[in-house]
């Protein structure tokens, strides 16, 4: 297992992105290759879930687009990734809030967290 | 093929270098050391004898710890020939993953994962039956007919049925190399080796 921990040590890259955890809206900004242009797109939402260790660790965010529910399954060393901002700490009881995709509305909210 | 002897030590990911995630199983084979040479003039055929793991000496005959005396190394545990070697490797030179270090891809035997004895739709994919309605009943994974009637009166030979499943030596074909590390014997391929963590696999040319 050592050796397994080690060689992900090895791969990863160093990111500097804020701490967030499941409850918390963020924003991932995503480059988006398109032939030869790059260019970035935002995915705005709630985070239900994280996910994994090291460089396995993956975060879900969700988000309501057009009525419909979108959720989104983000590798979080992904090099895609460029920024993500943290637009809400939210306040929530659970580590994988997947209440959420049940609630639709004004029970879907989510509090939040007051410092 | 030339090849080593290793051991599995598990899986992971790695992001390449256009970002895509690459599931990856990390090897670790060699270094084995040569315990016996065969040649054409006196076994009959060329290869290579490697040998690999630690074993303890308590736990080794008297005729095998005199083969390894031999070849001046302590016990192995696991042995395997390879033919196709280039003819320079001698008695008790050891082999490392450099052998490697021009291959874009290699082949891992080992064993599967045993599974135990299961019934013909894990073990041979069959399809069981579709409906769980339409007069059936408690034979969902059921095998159906093994054959003709009173001609040929016998279940022909080789029939697919339930069994011991996995536990059989499985060869992975064109196994892309991700990276090598030689200083510390470790080989990253793409995708996945038969076995479990821990298990003994032969890496291929």
């Amino acid at each position: 297992m050592d050796i397994l921990k080690e060689i992900e040590q090895e791969f990863l890259t160093e990111n500097n992105f804020p701490d967030f955890k499941s409850g918390d809206t963020i924003s991932v900004h995503y480059k988006i290759k398109e032939g030869n242009k790059e260019r970035i797109q935002i995915f705005k939402g709630v985070v239900i879930q994280r996910k994994g260790s090291s460089i396995t660790e993956t975060f879900t965010v969700r988000k309501m687009s057009n009525n419909v529910g979108v959720e989104r399954i983000f590798p979080i060393n992904s090099p895609f990734i460029d920024k993500i901002e943290v637009n809400k700490f939210g306040r929530v009881r659970r580590a994988r809030i997947y209440y959420l995709r049940e609630l639709t509305g004004k029970k879907a909210r989510i509090k939040e967290k007051r410092f | 093929m030339p090849g080593l002897i290793g051991k599995k030590i598990g899986m992971t990911s790695v992001f390449s270098a256009e970002g895509k995630n690459i599931p990856c199983t990390v090897i670790e084979a060699g270094p084995c050391v040569v315990t016996q040479v065969k040649s054409a003039e006196k076994e009959g055929y060329d290869a290579l004898q490697i040998a690999y793991a630690e074993k303890k000496e308590k736990h080794t005959t008297s005729a095998m710890k005199g083969h390894f005396k031999n070849a001046n190394t302590t016990p192995k545990r696991k042995m395997h020939e390879f033919s196709g070697y280039k003819n320079d490797w001698k008695l008790g030179d050891s082999i490392t993953l450099d052998i490697f270090k021009d291959d874009s891809f290699v082949d891992v035997v080992g064993y599967s994962k045993g599974k135990g004895f299961q019934g013909v739709v894990k073990r041979y994919n069959f399809k069981g039956v579709n409906d769980a309605t339409h007069g059936q009943h408690n034979r969902l994974r059921a095998p159906g007919s093994l054959g003709a009637s009173s001609y040929p009166s016998r279940v022909f030979k080789g029939m697919r049925m339930a069994g011991r499943t996995g536990n059989q030596r499985t060869k992975v074909l064109n196994l892309e190399v991700v990276k090598i590390i030689s200083e510390r014997n470790l080989i990253i391929v793409k995708g996945s080796v038969p076995g479990s963590k821990g298990s003994y696999l032969i890496v291929e040319k």
